[in-house]
């Protein structure tokens, strides 16, 4: 049991690097493939001709495109992913200042998912059929049918502007203020939240129906045990197993994909970061952090499966 | 027991020093901005936005009125020499920086040099004609030109006036940016990139009986909607650039005021008549009469009013009509729906077609579809391709368009809005405009320094212009500021910066 | 059933718009900017005075369009590399999902966006990057499907009597594995016309003056004070296709794959 456990980590941490690899040689082309040139973007509005070649210069951009992409790749691989060329930051340290707050609204946005999602997809798989169903099926489909920066607005409007009760913006360090920062952080967690929270709704009635009339429930059953005892201990535990898969890719997931609900709320993080280096052509930036997320993506994905794995008795051996 | 006395007496003073020391009043002044700004460094900064920023952070040797008239700030008056290549600047005494070195003539030549030789400035074009500067005195230095040149001290009222510590400067390098000097009423204390720029009081300020506040936080927020909310619910004192369409909604609220006043820049379409082959094959770019009827078609007071609810002044010059060196002799156009059509049959094309690049801004799209329902009364078929701002500059750079939607963010001396875009060769000359006897007159308006005989060539340029048209201007905006109503003291100055002297919080 | 019913009511709208809609939707109007719901404008004018009723119908298109197309582009690159990568097996599956593993590492959004800027924001070029977007999830899918239906006695029935490998896919392999393909399908359209009104908001996708629902919200935002209707009547749209999209793959998987219930 446990050699075929760790063969199979073996062989997933092998699958890695080459993956790692193809996800910088895919953003790497995807950035300096941009049409244009992008010195003259990040030279500002009157493109003095100097500058342009100083940036370029810095870019190297008069090598050719596979001598640029080794310069990048050793540098990552020494811990230098080179620095945005228009604040002049090194990439490292934007990426450590945007960490935890990407970090703190994935997770949010994942508990409110959760607490939404597996509650809902419980409900509606006890209560098959009945009012509570639809209603819980309602909330999910609710949640996959908005667009969430035209939620993130709404919200505003109804929260901030008419109401007064939270901020319409801005992020402030738990550290500093927790009180501040949970207000600042709720509305964007939720808007992230409510759309993954349908499809754990769903994901959690399906794998619990399947499970609640699995051999082994009858057998609690007929043993006589209290209803929600049977529901709670077995049925569940054995549910949470998809729910687990999905929570940690969609945490994943969310630490790359914020863009929209980032900027709506205007939170520091890195989606609102890779989108602006995108347009401004800083390409160091958004390459960097794309590789960074993506290697969490990635280590996530592991973590998932090995916890499948783990929590799935069936599966071992 | 003797030691129990002495520490409560040393802790008790203490607290008294302590309670003294304290600042009266903790106010901070929060500020909300429409982009996040680039390098904090005057020397190779490029932004606009970032311009906000240094106004409070970095002094410079003259500034702006209302008027546009040059005032002083860390100088206190200049001189030309006779034949106006040589310009002799007094400095004003008693000024530091914030790292508590002296503010002398050998900083400013110091910064002169910087502006112009440091790898990465942005600077040098704006100072080509300086030569050299020389420390006449502790408090005088000179400037020696190659040439007359008439916008230098609108120049100086800009960065490359603006003077950062050279002893810093020299200490950190490439990364002053990170940390800069400089001698303004604020100095600098964070950044956190797309957040916050956080500054505070400089106590040692020359002019500090004009500061009212400890603090100034600077937010960028690039969704006009959600910068406006910010102001609504209190997170905000102050916001820049307000979207036309909230004017009416906000105007009603006595909690928060409005400032205004039209730009140094201008809104206009720059259309290709000689950057590449694309320019013989338009109609537009051949024809002087079709586009000629294009201007014809433009309803602009209807424009200013359906794309920018009424907050922009019409125009059909480099500056504005209430400047003092708008060519009176060259009116703005009247719509004339029959005369375009009329140009066009003359011209042997009745349907026109040419695509128009357009930002992906929801002003210029907004403006954009108005223009091209205009156009299309007078049988203009104009497309509209939306492209995103890097690639669009790629192409203007290249003359791959047609014509294409630009606005210009303006400079306080006229030359700054027309030698750059109509100059032969000039870096931002996207139309591809280059006539000899133009070009003769731009030169001598830039080295001629009255503005009399200026405004003269003004008019003879704005004459040619108005008939080659290698740029339409159609309108300049108003700058908008709304804030809270108990804020006073805030100045509307046309170059759209925020002065944070006189500002107060009542 | 309802999910089809509200689904065949837009296919319709946007197949009849040149009939139904009461204006051109291109057509401005300088007095007319703004105006609240009336009788001649039953839905309200936009910010330059156009028919919101009009652009609405005609809309449904490009929404519509922006489901359909980038799905399909996904399924026609998805399906068969799944296929491919399932069946076959070894270095060719290898290859296939670590270049898989990559583009799904990659947020969407970035991708979209270097797409779009690559060929130029326009409705088709959003489509062609959703769809390429989507097009991993499909592979996964059809892959891991066709592992669990490769070893199925049927498959090694085929192979024992010496049928071509292609014949394999197409006739053993592929009809077993449509059912969950088609219902990941729905949903997939679902969330592509979302994405195409993402798309709108950062300004790329649907070009103006055309109308998509995406962009019309986009510029509604601004106005919301003003002109509330220029907002309420595209977002309750896209809120009910793509809401009978979801249905609609609901009630699939319920008649098509009933292990899932």
């Amino acid at each position: 049991m446990r050699h075929s456990m760790l063969n199979y980590l073996v062989q997933r941490l092998a699958t890695i690097v080459p993956t790692l690899a193809l996800v910088s040689i895919l953003i790497f082309g995807l950035q300096q493939l941009l049409p244009g040139d992008p010195a003259i973007v990040l030279a500002g509005e009157e493109h003095d001709p100097n500058v342009v070649a100083h940036l370029r210069a810095k870019l190297h951009l008069d090598e050719p495109l596979p001598a640029r992409y080794l310069y990048w790749v050793g540098g990552v691989l020494r811990g230098d992913l080179g620095e945005s060329l228009r604040i002049q930051k090194p990439v490292l340290e934007l990426i450590l200042e945007k960490l935890p707050v990407t970090v703190q609204l994935a997770s949010m946005a994942i508990v409110i998912a959760l607490v939404i999602g597996v509650t809902a997809g419980v409900v509606s798989a006890v209560a098959k059929d009945t009012a509570w169903d639809y209603a819980a099926n309602a909330v999910a489909l609710w949640g996959l049918s908005t667009p969430n920066f035209w939620l993130g607005i709404m919200l505003i409007l109804l929260f901030s502007v008419s109401l007064g009760w939270l901020p319409a913006s801005g992020y402030v360090s738990p550290f500093e203020d927790l009180r501040g920062n949970l207000a600042a952080m709720i509305m964007p967690a939720f808007v992230l939240g409510n759309a993954f929270a349908a499809v754990l709704m769903r994901h959690t009635r399906s794998a619990m129906l399947q499970v609640l009339s699995a051999d082994y429930v009858r057998t609690a059953r007929a043993k006589g045990l209290e209803e929600r005892v049977v529901v709670l201990k077995h049925a569940l535990r054995n549910a949470l197993i998809p729910v687990i898969t999905l929570g940690a890719l969609g945490f994943g997931e969310l630490l790359g994909g914020t863009v929209l609900t980032e900027t709506v709320f205007t939170i520091p993080g890195f989606g609102k970061l890779i989108v602006d280096a995108v347009f401004n052509r800083d390409y160091l930036v958004v390459q960097g952090v794309v590789l960074f997320t993506a290697t969490a993506y990635i280590l996530l994905n592991l973590l998932a499966d090995l916890a499948y794995f783990l929590v799935n008795p069936r599966l071992r051996g | 027991m003797k030691l129990a006395c002495r520490i409560t007496g040393w802790t008790l003073a203490l607290a008294l020093a302590a309670f003294a020391a304290a600042p009266s009043h903790g106010q901070t002044l929060r500020i909300g901005l429409a982009e996040d700004p680039d390098l904090l460094d005057p020397t190779p900064a490029r932004t606009f936005v970032g311009r906000i920023v240094f106004s409070a952070l970095c002094d410079k040797l003259f500034d702006l009125d209302e008027k546009l008239t040059i005032v002083p700030q860390l100088a206190t008056g200049y001189e030309w020499s006779a034949d106006n290549k040589t310009l002799l600047i007094k400095l004003r005494r008693g000024v530091t920086f914030h790292d508590g070195e002296k503010f002398d003539a050998a900083a400013v030549k110091f910064n002169i040099e910087r502006h112009k030789s440091m790898p990465g400035s942005s600077r040098r074009g704006e100072l080509t004609p300086v030569t050299s500067v020389d420390v006449v005195d502790d408090y005088t230095v000179r400037l020696n030109l190659s040439a007359p040149f008439a916008p230098l001290l609108a120049v100086l009222t800009d960065r490359a006036g603006m003077m950062v510590s050279p002893k810093a400067a020299q200490a950190a390098g490439e990364k002053f940016a990170a940390n800069p000097v400089c001698s303004g009423p604020f100095r600098f204390v964070e950044r956190i990139a797309q957040d916050r720029i956080v500054l505070e009081r400089y106590p040692n300020y020359w002019n500090k009986g004009e500061i009212h506040f400890d603090r100034i936080v600077y937010l960028p927020i690039v969704d006009a909607t959600v910068r406006l909310a910010n102001l609504r619910s209190g997170q905000l004192d102050f916001i820049e650039r307000l979207a036309t369409s909230d004017v009416p909604g906000l105007k009603g609220d006595s909690r928060f005021k409005i400032s205004r006043i039209v730009e140094i820049g201008y809104q206009g379409i720059t259309i290709n008549i000689g950057k590449s082959d694309l320019a013989q094959k338009n109609p537009l770019g051949r024809d002087a009469r079709v586009r000629e009827a294009f201007e014809l078609a433009l309803d602009r007071d209807a424009i200013v009013q359906v794309a920018m609810d009424g907050e922009a002044q019409v125009g059909n010059q480099w500056v504005a009509p209430n400047n003092r060196y708008y060519a009176k002799n060259v009116p703005v156009p009247k719509h004339d729906l029959a005369k375009a059509k009329a140009l066009l049959r003359e011209a042997g094309v009745p349907n026109p077609t040419f695509t128009l690049m357009t930002p992906t801004t929801s002003d210029a799209q907004r403006l954009a579809q108005v223009v091209q329902a205009m156009a299309k009364e007078a049988g203009f078929d104009m497309k509209i391709q939306s492209t995103e701002f890097a690639t669009s500059l790629n192409m203007a750079e290249k003359g791959d368009y047609e014509a294409y939607l630009l606005l210009w963010s303006g400079r306080a001396d006229p030359d700054g809005n027309l030698h750059i875009h109509l100059g032969c060769g000039a870096p931002l000359n996207y139309a591809g405009y280059c006539k000899p006897d133009v070009e003769e007159l731009i030169t001598r308006s830039r080295t001629t320094l009255d503005p009399t005989q200026r405004l003269k060539f003004y008019e003879q340029i704005a004459a040619n212009v108005a008939k080659d048209r290698p740029i339409v201007y159609l309108f300049h905006r108003y700058w908008l500021w709304a804030y809270t109503a108990k804020l006073s003291g805030m100045r509307a100055v046309p170059d759209g910066l925020v002065r944070v002297q006189g500002l107060r919080m009542n | 059933m309802i999910g089809l019913s509200v689904l065949l009511f837009f296919i319709s709208i946007a197949l009849l718009a040149p009939e139904i809609a009461p204006y051109d939707p291109l057509q401005t109007s300088w007095s007319a900017v703004r105006k609240p719901p009336s009788e001649s404008h039953l839905f309200g004018t936009d910010e330059i005075g156009r028919d919101v009723l009009s652009r609405v119908i005609w809309g449904a298109r490009a929404s519509l369009l922006a489901g359909l197309v980038s799905v399909c582009i996904a399924l026609a690159f998805g399906v068969p590399i799944g296929l491919a990568a399932g069946y076959l097996g070894g270095w060719v599956d290898a290859l296939i999902s670590r270049c898989t593993d990559a583009m799904l590492a990659c947020p969407f959004l970035i991708l979209a966006i270097a797409l779009a800027a690559f060929l130029g924001p326009s409705l088709t070029n959003a489509m062609i990057a959703i769809g390429i977007s989507a097009t991993p999830a499909f592979i996964r899918l059809t892959r891991a499907q066709t592992l669990a239906v490769k070893i199925e006695d049927y498959v090694e029935a085929a192979r024992a009597i010496g049928n071509p490998h292609l014949r394999i896919a197409l006739r053993h392999i592929l009809p077993n594995v449509a059912a969950p393909i088609i219902v990941q399908a729905t949903l997939a359209i679902a969330a592509a016309i979302i994405a195409e009104a993402s798309l709108s908001f950062l300004g790329l996708g649907q070009q103006p003056p055309a109308p998509s629902w995406g962009s019309m919200l986009n510029t509604a935002k601004n106005y919301i004070d003003l002109a509330p209707w220029m907002a309420v009547w595209p977002g309750l749209s896209i809120f009910l296709l793509v809401l009978s999209f979801n249905l609609l793959g609901d009630g699939l998987r319920d008649t098509l794959d009933p292990r899932h219930d």
